[in-house]
């Protein structure tokens, strides 16, 4: 009530239409930079070499058996981590939370979740090189110790989808470790003392009343991890030069030469990127709400 | 109690998580310390740190990219201060489409984002419906191109920017302050300049480094701009050296830890996470 007086005595109203000019440098450069060229994008793959309308190129994307290879190879490096990370991550932020880890671990792994989630791209690629490259200090490590070649005597490669996955997990994880944090915050004392009065064992809590509780929420993250990793362009070129043909890794090709020779066929290429990464994002946010009906 | 009653009560799997989680993120950092500082043979040293910093390239590329992101986080901070002040103020209905246009960026990954910069920004931009050039092609100039990476730039720190800000003002009484301010004859400028911004410092300060540790070491927009930066840089140098980029590669993963550091310090909440990957 007190706000509205203030705002009746302190400022005339001011007019509809002027409100609106207050946010026109934010829209005007959202359209400039962000909506025309997704636009051009999504013009593009709808348009021939002869610039008419066409559904070909849509058509094409799934019968060009590389561009289906490499959508596939991403959405299973992306839900690989996803999952790996997202079940990883939870149960680094279980034993800070509620795992009875002591405090200070549990602010050291949150600002190292902070950095690593922030640490990618090219000096991630070349942390991973020196570590479990064919000179690294793990491949070393286990060779000496172990008597066992990474390289020859098993199959593993870093430049493979194994070592993808494995350097993507770096910034994978970190992430997971700082949205779970806050929501196995938010298990209520009541609910563990309330199940434990009656007689659930630690395993029933978990299974009938934690678990569900935070589930949407670990899904979203999931989710979120998924996306994360889906976009993600630099950490595998710099890792691979280009040789593990992941959709982000065609699509650059596709930018700096039309490798397809067909432009139309690159843009869509592109587009159905967005329309995965839009699914996951509307995922993310379906199951966020869901999980703020019992935390927080 | 006995020891027996003690053991049981250390939390066992708490410990092993903890311990492979640290294990797998102190491994690759120690091997690239322990790599950088051998590059002569049986001694360890600091040649390739020395040699990386020696490069000239290495000094124009950095401060290039240290160049980009303040040009980044000023435009940032001129877009989206007014914007969310405006918004907290007077226009609540522009909330939703404002905080749907911030989160596009998940949607529209750089790689994806730069594919339809170079497209829109490589023909020359016209007038409509007029064969009159208005300005030549943005990629075929210097300060075009800056002017399209910094763009790109704020696009990739927006969620994140604007995330800070909108927090920020949540928790100081932006309303109170501005009816306080007009009352004392203070204009929108000297409003938003002097009264605003000093009061939300903080998650300015955290929008600001987090976009930091997004533009200092991106690679996608600026290898595909072809601008000189230090993300293409770092990564060329991996191609025909193998030293001198562990040392940078460590160097960079001290930047990024003090860009978060200072985050904590700033907000002494929880860090936050970017995606620039």
């Amino acid at each position: 009530m007190a706000q509205t007086a203030l705002k009746l005595k302190g400022s005339p109203p001011v007019s509809d239409w002027k409100k609106w000019l207050g946010v026109t440098p934010f829209f005007l450069f959202a359209i400039l930079f962000l909506v025309l060229p997704s636009l051009r994008l999504v013009m593009g793959s709808f348009t021939n070499s002869e610039g008419q309308f066409t559904f070909a190129n849509l058509l094409q994307l799934f019968q060009e058996q590389f561009i289906l290879d490499a959508y596939w190879l991403s959405i299973r490096i992306s839900a690989a981590t996803a999952i790996g990370g997202g079940i990883f991550g939870f149960l680094l932020a279980y034993s800070v939370t509620v795992g009875g880890l002591p405090k200070p671990l549990r602010s050291a792994l949150i600002t190292f979740s902070g950095v690593a989630s922030n640490f990618a791209g090219v000096p991630l690629a070349f942390s991973f090189i020196a570590t479990l490259g064919r000179t690294g200090f793990v491949t070393a490590l286990i060779k000496n110790v172990f008597g066992i070649n990474l390289y020859q005597q098993t199959e593993f490669d870093l430049y493979s989808f194994w070592g993808l996955s494995l350097t993507y997990m770096y910034f994978q994880f970190p992430l997971m470790v700082l949205i779970m944090a806050p929501a196995l915050d938010g298990l209520k004392r009541e609910w563990r003392e309330a199940a434990e009065n009656l007689g659930a064992s630690t395993t029933q809590y978990w299974l009938r009343v934690a678990l569900p509780v935070l589930l949407p929420s670990i899904l979203g993250s999931m989710i979120l991890l998924f996306g994360n990793a889906f976009g993600a362009y630099a950490t595998a070129y710099a890792l691979t030069g280009g040789r593990l043909g992941i959709i982000t890794i065609q699509i650059g090709a596709q930018i700096r030469g039309d490798v397809l020779h067909n432009p139309g066929l690159g843009y869509a290429m592109a587009m159905g990127m967005v329309i995965i990464m839009a699914i996951s994002l509307i995922g993310y946010s379906w199951l966020q709400k869901r999980s703020e009906r019992w935390l927080r | 109690m006995n020891i027996l009653a003690r053991i049981r009560r250390i939390p066992f799997w708490s410990w092993i998580w903890f311990i492979l989680g640290a294990l797998y993120f102190l491994l690759p950092l120690y091997a690239t310390v322990n790599f950088s500082l051998r590059m002569e043979r049986d001694v360890i040293g600091f040649k390739a740190y020395v040699r990386a910093f020696e490069d000239p390239d290495f000094l124009k590329t950095f401060m290039y990219s240290n160049m980009l992101a303040l040009m980044t986080i000023l435009a940032s901070i001129i877009l989206i201060v007014p914007t969310a002040y405006w918004i907290r103020l007077r226009l609540p209905e522009a909330r939703r489409v404002v905080e749907f246009i911030t989160l596009l960026p998940f949607v529209v990954p750089a790689i994806i984002l730069v594919f339809g910069l170079i497209r829109i920004y490589s023909s020359p931009i016209k007038i409509p419906f007029t064969d009159t050039t208005l300005l030549q092609p943005l990629t075929t100039f210097e300060i075009g191109t800056d002017i399209l990476i910094v763009a790109g730039y704020v696009v990739l720190g927006l969620p994140y920017m604007y995330r800070s800000v909108d927090t920020g003002m949540r928790t100081v009484d932006v309303r109170t302050l501005t009816e306080a301010a007009q009352s004392l004859g203070a204009s929108w400028f000297t409003i938003i300049v002097k009264v605003i911004l000093p009061n939300i410092r903080a998650a300015l300060l955290s929008g600001a480094l987090l976009t930091f540790a997004i533009v200092v070491g991106e690679v996608t927009l600026a290898s595909f701009l072809g601008v000189p930066a230090f993300g293409p840089y770092l990564f060329l140098l991996g191609q025909h050296r193998a030293y001198e980029p562990a040392a940078l590669s460590f160097a960079s993963f001290l930047l990024t830890w003090l860009a978060m550091g200072l985050i904590q310090l700033f907000t002494g909440g929880q860090g936050q996470a970017s995606g620039a990957h």
